[in-house]
């Protein structure tokens, strides 16, 4: 266990401290001791960053199940780095806020820290393994963990019904993306993501590539909330808002991007890949966009548009997977464009986003409500929450001077680049991506603008609010949200500070076939182009989403517009209640409690499985070579005895029908007899006479017995089904004893016949077999006779009364 | 001789299922009963009837029947009478408790 090791299961071994904190250390908020955590994971991370960007990788391996090759293999490079001082730096903001967030008296607060550590490991398991299976075992804690903290509020049925929907999705997903990794590994033989990439030639030429492809690519639209498995990441938002900062805007929600991210190497190139991401990219852009604009609460606008902007960053992965399939060479640097501005938008859309949900907590703290239609004025009352939401909503927006409108220049870039290109039939539908972009970002600007004059300008209105006196918040309050704000701006005028220490070394995780040996990408992202088509798209966008706006009275009132509703959620309840009604119906009409039915099954399934096989296999056969020949003697036994067995059913007596048994049972005796076999002709007339003596007994001193229930009613499938049973079992014994002649066995008997006086003294061959060659048999039997000789006592003597199971 | 007790072996068995497939409880253990008969009956058929004395070496014979399935049989037929005479006092005791022998009506609570 190396350093790195311990630094990734730290949050794990803190939460099992965190109940004994929460419990003996009432005086101090829980979430001081966890703090303390992040900010050290940070520190520790951070200081790993010249390893990454002098294009190092760090790798370490603890074995785990090595006979599978199954290893907790951590492997850092830019993407991962990446990501863990994303997870570890924002988780440090949240849980500050949570402290002040959440209540010391009213809320649970061990649970909601627990579950948050949980989380925050799993997530930096998930993109420290090098090892596919570690990484699904995170991927899975992450979601157990989401939902955990979704249903934080358990009371609460909207709470559980997020929860419960959350995972169902990702979970669906995360197994979907297990197949994927079991098909690698039977592609490759190694559960390894390097060695996957090293043996490349595998995969590529392998049959399974595509299956593999589309099971991971499930998995990362369910946990991204790409549409249309988006429908999870509204409901979610009844989370408490910390947690829908950290996990449903920053962390989790990227982990499909990050999976996807992980994954171009293996599957980049192709055009499959190319076009799932990005057609599903943009049409999450676009759905989720136009959707945002529909809602009436602070917190659904906000979990729209990180499903519009996953989409974003989706679908700039996948246009610029492109670049992979030139190869290395000078045109791909037009095409990487695409995955610079999904790199750098990952990192601004996890600060803005972040703070946008912590001032939309803040609101909801000190108001009571997120509901748009209550709020209003709240500018000068809360100036700083005003300010910070500010930044965040123009950075999202995507307006100068903020890192929204660098990475959005960048989207324009890359999707006009995309639609020039020349591959993968581009030249035909490359011309939709510009204008799909465009009117998502219309859109997006419209709901920023929305949240914006909706929020704090217009009148105060202290009567809409449950809280008394609304004031501005508490400064520790503040103190993540001015953070992630202040780095909007950072980042905003000073993008280039991330260019050469996360952004390059990630694309080069992200596209290591482009680059020669001791060679990197150089990024240079500045805010002024020139008067280029990008530009004018901006200002497109701002005005034609500013006339959107100005007009917004008008179009509200449209049908489409009051319905907040995902309408893709009705699919999603009714195909679960479909499927309880569905489950419930075929149970109600298999399982009737009735015996018969039962056995008609069985009967059925056997006749239809030994009929087919027999069909199939061609197995039927009679062979005449063996059989002895037939005495007129025995004829008219046989006839005898089938003509009393066939008329049993049609006797309405019951005695009768005991006698006629009986009689069968004996002539079965005589059988015995003929067939020369003396010790089973005397077991058989003993073992019937008391056989009759016991149904006389049982049946015959029955009076209350009605003797109509006795009369069974014709029924033709039972007929049916026991004619199948028949003809199956004469053929089974025609077919079998067919076999056994040509087969040519030898037989064991010859070997009894030999030797039963030499070893065992005994004249009688069969009673030699049963009490010496055999006689462990007759031991067991002799138990069984005593069981039910001892239950039928107990079943007799013992009377439990009072109870319903006499 | 052979397909002659193959096709009596398949009338028991059609004549055992359809009495298992009735309603009244005693049908059911007539029904077992027949198909035990069927089985028994079975085994011996597939060991061959070839004409040979009984198994007794006392009898000095150059050809016996084979011992073994008869040995087999004399097994089965005594575990089968001891299930069987326990399902027929079960089936005593459960018309004595129920007053009824109808299987329609013995069908457990309404939540099962």
């Amino acid at each position: 266990m190396t350093v790195l090791h311990w630094a990734t299961i730290s949050p794990f071994l803190l939460a099992i401290l965190i109940p004994f904190l929460y419990k003996y250390v009432r005086p101090i908020h829980t979430g001081w001791f966890v703090l303390v955590l992040p900010l050290v994971l940070f520190v520790y991370f951070i200081q790993l960053l010249p390893v990454t960007s002098a294009g190092g990788v760090i790798e370490q391996t603890v074995p785990w199940v090595p006979s599978l090759g199954i290893n907790f293999t951590v492997y850092i490079d830019g993407l991962s780095l990446l990501f863990l001082l994303l997870i570890t730096g924002i988780g440090a903001l949240v849980v500050l806020y949570s402290i002040y967030y959440l209540s010391k008296k009213t809320e649970k607060l061990n649970n909601f820290y627990v579950y948050l550590l949980m989380f925050m490991g799993a997530m930096q398991g998930v993109v420290l393994s090098d090892n596919l299976v570690v990484l699904y075992v995170f991927w899975e804690i992450t979601s157990v963990s989401s939902a955990l903290l979704i249903s934080y509020w358990y009371h609460r049925e909207k709470s559980t019904y997020g929860a419960q929907k959350s995972m169902l999705i990702t979970v669906f997903g995360g197994l979907a993306m297990l197949g994927g990794f079991s098909l690698l590994y039977i592609m490759t033989g190694t559960f390894s993501i390097r060695e996957i990439i090293g043996s490349l030639d595998l995969v590529t030429t392998s049959s399974l590539f595509l299956p593999a492809m589309f099971l991971i690519l499930l998995g990362a639209f369910t946990k991204s909330a790409q549409f249309p498995f988006h429908i999870w990441l509204p409901d979610a938002m009844e989370a408490p808002t910390p947690v829908s900062a950290y996990l449903h805007s920053a962390t989790m929600v990227k982990a499909g991007i990050y999976l996807v991210a992980r994954f171009t190497p293996v599957f980049g190139g192709a055009a499959e890949w190319f076009w799932t991401l990005s057609i599903f990219g943009i049409v999450t852009l676009l759905w989720g966009s136009i959707s945002a604009v529909r809602q009436k609460d602070l917190k659904s606008i906000l979990a729209f548009s990180t499903i519009s902007q996953l989409g974003l960053i989706m679908c700039l992965l996948g246009l610029g997977s492109a670049s992979l399939y030139f190869g290395y060479g000078d045109e791909t640097a037009l095409y990487t464009t695409a995955i610079l501005a999904a790199v750098f938008h990952l990192i601004n859309h996890a600060t803005f986003k972040g703070s946008l949900f912590m001032t939309v907590g803040i609101i909801d703290h000190e108001t009571g409500t997120r509901d748009i239609r209550k709020l209003g004025g709240l500018m000068t009352i809360m100036p700083v929450t005003f300010t910070v939401s500010l930044i965040g909503l123009a950075s999202m927006a995507g307006l100068p001077p903020f890192n929204g409108f660098l990475s959005k220049e960048m989207f324009f870039t890359g999707v006009l680049n995309s639609s020039e290109l020349s591959i993968f039939n581009m030249q035909t539908w490359g011309f939709l991506f510009p204008i799909l972009a465009w009117i998502a970002s219309v859109f997006t600007f419209v709901y920023c603008l929305v949240m914006f004059f909706q929020t704090f300008t217009g009148k105060f209105k202290p009567e809409n609010y449950d809280v008394k006196h609304v004031h501005e918040a508490p400064i520790g309050m503040l103190i993540s949200p001015i953070v992630l704000g202040s780095l909007v701006v950072i980042f905003g005028f000073f993008p280039n500070l991330l260019a050469y220490t996360l952004i390059e070394p990630a694309m080069a995780s992200i596209l290591p076939n482009l680059l020669e040996a001791d060679e990197r990408f150089y990024v240079n992202i500045y805010h002024w182009h020139g008067f280029n088509t990008e530009l004018f798209m901006t200002i497109g966008v701002i005005a034609v989403g500013t006339m959107i706006f100005l007009l917004m009275k008008k179009w509200a009132k449209l049908a489409i517009y009051q319905k907040e509703r995902d309408p893709l959620n009705w699919f999603y309840d009714h195909s679960l209640t479909g499927l309880v009604r569905g489950a419930q119906f075929t149970t109600r009409i298999q399982m009737t409690g009735v015996l018969r039915d039962y056995f008609a099954y069985m009967c059925v399934f056997m006749i239809l499985l030994f009929g087919y096989s027999m069909i199939r296999y061609n197995a039927f056969a009679i062979d005449t070579t063996n059989v002895t020949g037939i005495d007129p003697f025995m004829w008219i036994l046989t006839i005898l005895f089938i003509g009393a067995t066939v008329v049993i059913p049609f006797i309405n007596h019951r005695i009768t029908a005991i006698i006629l048994v009986g009689v069968i049972g004996f002539l079965l005796a005589l059988f015995f007899v003929v067939f020369r076999a003396p010790d089973l002709a005397l077991t058989q007339l003993l073992v019937e006479t008391v056989t009759v003596v016991l149904f006389m007994l049982a049946f015959y001193h029955l009076p209350e017995l009605r003797k109509e229930s006795f009369k069974p009613r014709f029924n033709l499938v039972n007929l049916i089904i026991s004619i199948g049973v028949g003809v199956l079992v004469t053929a089974i014994g025609l077919s079998a004893a067919a076999l056994g002649n040509s087969a040519n066995f030898e037989f064991i008997s010859e070997y009894f016949i030999q030797n039963s006086k030499e070893l065992a003294g005994g004249y009688n061959m069969v009673n030699v077999i049963l009490v010496d060659f055999r006689g462990l048999d007759t031991l067991l039997e002799v138990l069984v006779l005593g069981i039910a000789a001892l239950g039928v006592v107990t079943m007799i003597k013992l009377r439990m009364t009072g109870r319903e199971d006499v | 001789m052979e397909i002659l007790m193959s096709i009596t072996v398949g009338v028991l068995f059609m004549i055992g299922t359809y009495m298992i497939l009735t309603k009244s409880l005693l049908r059911v253990v007539l029904g077992l009963i027949l198909l035990s008969h069927g089985a028994h009956l079975l085994l011996l058929t597939m060991a061959g009837l070839q004409r040979g004395t009984p198994p007794l070496l006392s009898l000095g014979s150059e050809a016996y029947a084979d011992p073994l399935p008869q040995a087999l049989i004399l097994t089965a037929i005594v575990i089968s009478f001891g299930v069987i005479s326990f399902l027929l006092v079960l089936s005593y005791r459960t018309y004595k408790e129920h007053k009824t022998d109808d299987l329609d009506q013995l069908r457990g609570s309404a939540d099962e």
